[in-house]
């Protein structure tokens, strides 16, 4: 039995972590970019499991990871313009609309999927030890041993904040979601915004879902994502719609999975059915943190979260 | 630039025209069929002989229509907690952990609380406990959002797979028949504890229980006062609140409801169909009482059919499984298909077209377009 006390358990622990909160935190990041805008989008599961089998039917195909992973960002695109279409132009329900495409991407993936269920990756993307950065004690095992897509999350969290809050189309972003009426005054195509970054949240939670058919467990079975697309909408919340605080409660979550695992390898005498609710039951614990009137009152929701924009409408 | 064409354009109606609402769904779900065999004919099947098969395995036989009528059951008593949910805009997605907790209530009841005792006490409290566990297991979500406005959406959703994984615990672990060949479940319940079933078929009591339970909410939710303070509460809350109605109260009250229904789902499939507890003994059934309840639009009448016809197409869909190899996951997707439609349609019933022609005011400004 390992000693689940020692700095060498914890280094394994948060280094299993980063890639198993990667995939969350691409979906995250996307549905960030959705809700800042005013769009609720409850269908980052079925997005995830789309671009998880999408990326890895092309991967077999072409034999190339990075293809795998470009077909996800489409793919997950094109089922983000889907509840775009229906939920800004057409108004429709998007708590309904969005949990419609959790069903119908469930669904869909794993009736196109049934023949790639079992197959052996051609191509994944592996590990790359990052020359110095990876041989520093502790942070290298943990930071810089990583695959590709994890190096490409460094990159984007820090771009999308600076996106977010220091850029003028990242004010105009948040204008959306807080006051559309607002923004449509100040001369925004509001609905064409809305849609362009649903879409892109789309793209992000495909690439996660691609995270995980690619890198973390390269292969397909169905409802392979467990969830995850649904935790991803409330690491939102639970980061106050800020990338960075996303980046941080992705990894959190992500040591809480990696540790249920090691835990179990270590011989924790807890059945591994209560250790396997420890992620879930974080969710909430997450939710009720992040909804304390204190809390609330420093991250506030878009103002506009979750309702339909039609100029004649206007308050 | 202005041209004499007259061009279509969507204007919005004050209500949603009448005619339409009424074709909406049946578009909705023949436009999600062409979808679908579309969908099939890309990934190499038949659609034709694919829809047949589902069909004749859904309703071609006795045998099919009383496995529909079985799998109604559940449809209908979850889709009737779910609606009567959204009816108060109260997103309650943990219908499949409300069902498991009702499961796990009633099992425990019949195996372990009561088990020597008669029918006539024991289907009762089986009754009793599941709707307690379904209720229980939805007060969670609903006080942590009626005290600490905690979204209840997540909440309940995470609450599901705690609910799934408790069951598989109990059935791996304390629960687990000691003779039961390898199998996770729990031993078989004392025979006082089976639903009666209608002749030779496994078509049970609980359907009764759906009928019953959709008769009394019709009642309730259209002809009580609470019926009218939960409908106020979900198209306007700010209005009910003005109103002095409850809201907490009422947020509590209709999330225990809509858990019971589904906790009673739960225990109608233990007691009339596994007569054990067994693990995923629901194919999430919790999640496709969503589906029933939006496109029953919220009305106990709408649930009751729409339960049927997408328990014809769960059958149908094992059909598949069983004829041509197929994954029952199109019957899903068709789910899925179906809603979408259907929202679709019934925002567009809102809007109706007109053409018109332009008439470009010389010098004025150009002709608006609404951005949707």
């Amino acid at each position: 039995m390992d000693d689940v006390t020692s700095l060498a358990f914890l280094t394994s622990v948060l280094a299993a972590a980063i890639p198993a909160a990667t995939a969350i935190l691409y979906a995250c990041l996307g549905e960030l970019l959705c809700e800042r805008a005013g769009i609720l989008n409850l269908g980052v599961e079925g997005m995830m499991l789309m671009g998880a089998l999408g990326g890895f039917a092309v991967t077999v195909w072409t034999d190339r990871a990075w293809l795998g992973a470009l077909a996800a960002l489409g793919i997950g695109a094109a089922f983000g313009a889907l509840h775009a279409v229906l939920t800004v132009p057409i108004g429709a329900n998007q708590v309904v609309s969005g949990l419609a495409l959790t069903l119908f991407g469930a669904g869909l993936s794993a009736f196109l999927g049934r023949d790639l269920v079992g197959r052996a990756a051609p191509d994944s993307f592996g590990r790359l030890h990052v020359p110095l950065l990876g041989d520093l004690p502790e942070l290298g095992p943990i930071l810089f041993r990583q695959n590709a897509l994890v190096y490409l999350s460094y990159a984007l969290v820090p771009a999308l904040w600076f996106f977010v809050y220091r850029t003028r189309p990242g004010l105009h972003l948040r204008a959306l979601g807080e006051n559309p009426g607002t923004a449509d005054a100040l001369g925004l195509p509001v609905a064409a915004l809305r849609v362009a970054y649903v879409v892109a949240g789309g793209a992000l939670a495909g690439l996660g879902g691609a995270v995980i058919s690619l890198a973390t467990n390269p292969g397909w079975t169905e409802n392979v994502t467990a969830g995850r697309g649904y935790i991803a909408v409330a690491l939102v919340i639970f980061a106050g719609w800020n990338p960075l605080r996303a980046a941080f409660g992705a990894y959190l979550f992500g040591a809480v999975e990696a540790g249920q695992f090691r835990l179990q390898g270590a011989g924790v005498p807890i059945s591994s059915f209560f250790l396997n609710m420890l992620p879930y039951l974080f969710t909430v614990a997450a939710l009720v943190l992040a909804s304390r009137p204190a809390a609330r009152r420093r991250i506030g929701a878009p103002a506009a979260l979750g309702q339909a924009y039609v100029r004649e409408e206007r308050a | 630039m202005a041209s004499a064409i007259p061009s279509p354009r969507l204007e919005r109606r004050a209500a949603p025209s009448a005619v339409a609402s009424a074709v909406v769904p049946f578009v909705a779900v023949a436009l999600a069929l062409v979808a679908g065999g579309i969908v099939l004919w890309a990934a190499g099947e038949p659609p034709v002989a694919v829809y047949r098969a589902m069909l004749d395995g859904a309703v071609g036989s006795r045998d099919g229509v009383a496995e529909t009528l079985v799998k109604t059951i559940p449809l209908l008593l979850a889709g009737l907690g779910v609606a009567v949910a959204f009816r108060m805009r109260l997103w309650n997605i943990g219908a499949e952990g409300q069902l498991y907790l009702g499961a796990v209530a009633a099992s425990g009841t019949a195996l372990y609380v009561l088990p020597d005792a008669p029918a006539a006490v024991l289907i009762p409290a089986m009754i009793l406990a599941g709707m307690a566990g379904g209720a229980v297991w939805a007060a969670v979500p609903a006080l942590l959002r009626a005290r600490l406005q905690v979204n209840e959406i997540i909440t309940s959703l995470m609450l599901n797979y705690v609910a799934i994984l408790f069951a598989e615990y109990l059935v791996h672990g304390p629960w687990r028949d000691p003779v039961g060949f390898g199998f996770p479940g729990t031993p078989r319940f004392p025979d006082a504890a089976e639903l009666p079933q209608w002749g030779t078929t496994r078509v049970h009591l609980g359907l009764a229980f759906g009928l019953a339970a959709a008769g009394i909410l019709w009642l309730v939710l259209g002809r009580t006062r609470w019926g009218y303070e939960i409908a106020v509460a979900g198209t306007n809350a700010r209005a009910a609140r003005y109103a002095g109605l409850p809201t907490a109260r009422n947020i509590l009250l209709v999330m225990a409801l809509s858990g019971a229904l589904a906790g009673l789902a739960g225990m109608s499939e233990v007691a009339g169909i596994g007569h054990q507890l067994q693990r995923s003994f629901s194919p999430g059934y919790g999640y496709t009482a969503i589906i029933v309840a939006w496109v029953g639009r919220l009305h106990p009448g709408g649930v009751a059919l729409v339960a049927f016809l997408l328990a014809g197409l769960l059958v149908g869909g094992d059909a598949l499984q069983m004829e041509l190899g197929l994954p029952a996951a199109v019957a899903p997707m068709l789910q899925g298909a179906i809603l979408f439609f259907l929202l679709g349609g019934e925002a567009l019933a809102r809007y109706r077209v007109t053409w018109r022609r332009p008439t470009p005011i010389p010098g004025g400004p150009a002709p608006v377009v609404e951005p949707g």
